[in-house]
């Protein structure tokens, strides 16, 4: 269908196709019209709105591919890949997903099939995984009194050292960074891909479930197990001094 | 001694996230603020969880990519000039 009937790059409407309205997502409005001002604007050819949203969005892309590719050059290549395939695909996005959920699909198809050519295993079923959830403890057992203690059972055998006392820029060095990384990459696919969008990105868990397609409560196992594992990682490393 | 009601440590570290994402069902939520509120070992869980959080939101603070940006560019600039030829 032909798009000509545009004029300008401050259409009200969010898409110059058929069934917008309807299909329009129910976040705020300005939200909405801003995103369909960049939609029509890359349609014309508005080198300022590509960059716009690189910035906004390269590097959340990159590391989301990094998920699926640990290799930093593959990572990129499929980062390539999804912004050639935003340019090829905008006349035909119609609005029906946000436009950041549409690139972002577009990343994790490529990102997969980069995957998959590799032979790596990618996570194709993080509702399988989170749904074999085995009850296993995130905290080893060893640390807490056993069951049968007369006093205190189940209680912490001695509590956590507490982190208070470390100064920031050791807790924000690049080495903690990367001892950080380095827990995430031992992480399940699936837990890895949650705890990125959610705690490194910051999205919000109705986002989350809506793009991994996975219910809220097996969001929270596969977060709550990334999230104890990376705590434990960063409690072995901030101890050892 | 732990009652019914009462959460052990062990039980409350497998909760935070359920807490954090106000998840639990409103009697648990209850025994797990009685417990924090008397428990600094697990206090210092949940805070160290949060922390973690925190660390990990920090990664998302990536330097500029200048070259990259320009290659984008580039491939921009390309599909432009093919895409308004058509």
């Amino acid at each position: 269908m032909s798009q000509h009937a545009h004029h300008t790059g401050d259409a009200p409407e969010p898409t110059g196709g058929q069934q917008h309205v309807e299909g329009a997502p129910p976040s705020d409005a300005a939200g909405v019209s801003e995103e369909a001002r960049l939609v029509e604007a890359l349609r014309q050819g508005d080198e300022q709105a590509f960059t716009s949203l690189i910035d906004r969005y390269h590097p959340a892309l990159l590391r989301l591919a990094q998920v699926y590719l640990p290799d930093r050059a593959a990572a990129e290549e499929a980062v390539q890949e999804t912004w050639v395939g935003v340019l090829q695909g905008i006349r035909q996005f119609e609005g029906r997903a946000s436009l950041k959920t549409w690139i972002f699909r577009i990343l994790m198809n490529r990102a997969k099939t980069h995957a998959l050519r590799e032979g790596r295993s990618i996570p194709f079923s993080a509702l399988a995984e989170a749904g074999e959830d085995d009850g296993e403890p995130t905290v080893d057992p060893q640390r807490f009194l056993p069951p049968d203690h007369p006093k205190w059972p189940g209680h912490w055998v001695s509590f956590p050292q507490s982190w208070e006392d470390i100064p920031e820029d050791r807790l924000l060095s690049l080495e903690t960074q990367g001892r950080i990384q380095q827990a995430i990459q031992a992480l399940s696919p699936s837990q890895r891909e949650v705890i990125t969008l959610r705690d490194i990105e910051g999205w919000s868990s109705d986002e989350v479930c809506n793009f991994l397609n996975i219910s809220q409560a097996n969001q929270r196992v596969l977060l709550h197990r990334a999230r104890a594992q990376v705590r434990q990682a960063l409690e072995n490393y901030l101890k050892d001094e | 001694m732990n009652t019914a009601n009462e959460l052990s440590c062990k039980e409350v570290v497998e909760l935070v996230t359920g807490y954090l994402e106000h998840a639990l069902l409103a009697e648990t939520q209850a025994h797990m603020e009685a417990h924090l509120a008397d428990c600094p070992g697990c206090r210092t869980y949940l805070l160290q969880i949060q922390q973690t959080i925190t660390l990990l939101r920090a990664l998302s603070q990536e330097p500029a990519f200048p070259e990259t940006k320009e290659h984008l560019l580039r491939l921009f600039e390309q599909w432009k000039n093919s895409n308004l030829a058509q």
